[in-house]
């Protein structure tokens, strides 16, 4: 497969067989920084639903009640007696790290300490419904906040683990089967050499040898030659 | 980590009204555009830690929802409006589990 462009050296082997130690190594951290991620999403999902299940719910119920004291009231009067809040809200933000991912977490502290001292109007000249309403929706703003918090969460882990899964995917099915490739590729081609060789010697020796016997033949025959010619 | 954020709401004037007697930023809004801007405003100027949405507005502008969703600030929440509940908000769960697993699992 794919990169056959590899260097056939030493060198080269040792450099991959570490790769892929690495590239092992890191699919294992990354599958388990998964596997965690997941659990945690999946419990979070589960609470995001069921809130998001009741704050609906209770805001519904909550436009029903601005509804009809919106219907008891002129609309200018709803407006005036909305229109400067004595309560204020402050958001502070920490954020806490799940497997990696930050996370936001937020508290809130409210001007007026008494849940009862939130009514912006006075009482005369509005529609006991109103009130009703607004206490109503003073309760559900603590659920909505607890929401938006696991709610954005949830999405950040979704884009976490889409991240992750994709770094397993790639390891798994891409970078270590190649360098394993390489690797095999690389092993084979020095293997060959080797036998390569191997050959090379054991011919280069039956060169040599032959060349020694000729010269053993040829000094006998000299010597043969030398001895007939003693003789006569 | 001790900076105080706004938290602010998006919507049609007879849904955002009730939030202002809580004393978060209410933007009543009358068209998707405005409400384009507004959360743009909102996001860059970076005060906000938490948008409310109506649902009636969401739904045609995901892309500006898209946008922030990946990150830490602001998020974007979305509130039924008076018209009641649409179902975006319980189907961006549905999306982020999607997302996820690679697969609708629950």
């Amino acid at each position: 497969m794919a990169n056959i462009t590899v260097n056939p050296t030493r060198m080269e082997l040792t450099r991959l067989k570490g790769k892929l130690r690495t590239a092992q190594r890191g699919h294992k951290l990354l599958k388990d920084k998964r596997d965690e991620l997941m659990k945690q999403f999946l419990e979070t999902v589960r609470e995001v639903r069921s809130l998001r299940a009741e704050v609906e719910e209770e805001l519904m119920t909550v436009h029903k009640s601005f509804t009809v004291a919106s219907a008891l009231m002129s609309s200018e009067a709803m407006e005036q007696a909305l229109l400067y809040p004595k309560q204020s809200v402050e958001l502070t933000q920490t954020s806490q790290n799940i497997m990696s991912v930050n996370v936001p977490v937020y508290h809130f502290q409210t001007k007026t300490k008494s849940d009862a001292d939130i009514y912006p109007y006075g009482f005369a000249a509005t529609s006991g419904e109103l009130d009703t309403a607004v206490d109503a929706l003073g309760k559900v703003f603590r659920k909505m906040l607890k929401l938006a918090e696991i709610e954005k969460s949830a999405q950040l882990m979704a884009e976490e683990i889409e991240k992750t899964r994709r770094r397993v995917n790639a390891l798994e099915y891409v970078m270590i089967p190649n360098t394993q490739e390489a690797i095999r590729y690389i092993t084979m081609k020095l293997d060959e050499n080797d036998r390569a060789t191997t050959t090379r010697l054991m011919k280069v020796k039956d060169m040599i040898l032959k060349e020694a016997l000729e010269e053993r033949r040829m000094a006998d025959a000299q010597a043969a030659e030398r001895y007939a010619a003693q003789a006569e | 980590m001790a900076t105080t954020y706004r938290i602010a709401v998006i919507g049609d004037w007879e849904s955002v009204m009730g939030f202002r007697a809580l004393g978060l930023d209410t933007y009543p809004v009358t068209s998707v555009e405005e409400a384009r801007e507004r959360v743009r405003e909102l996001a860059q100027a970076g005060e906000c830690a938490v948008i409310y949405l109506t649902e009636q507005l969401a739904r045609d502008m995901g892309d500006v929802i898209a946008r922030y969703k990946d990150e830490l600030r602001p998020a974007i929440i979305l509130i039924p409006g008076r018209e009641g509940s649409l179902g975006i908000g319980r189907d961006s769960i549905q999306r982020a589990i999607e997302r996820a697993v690679g697969a609708d699992i629950l």
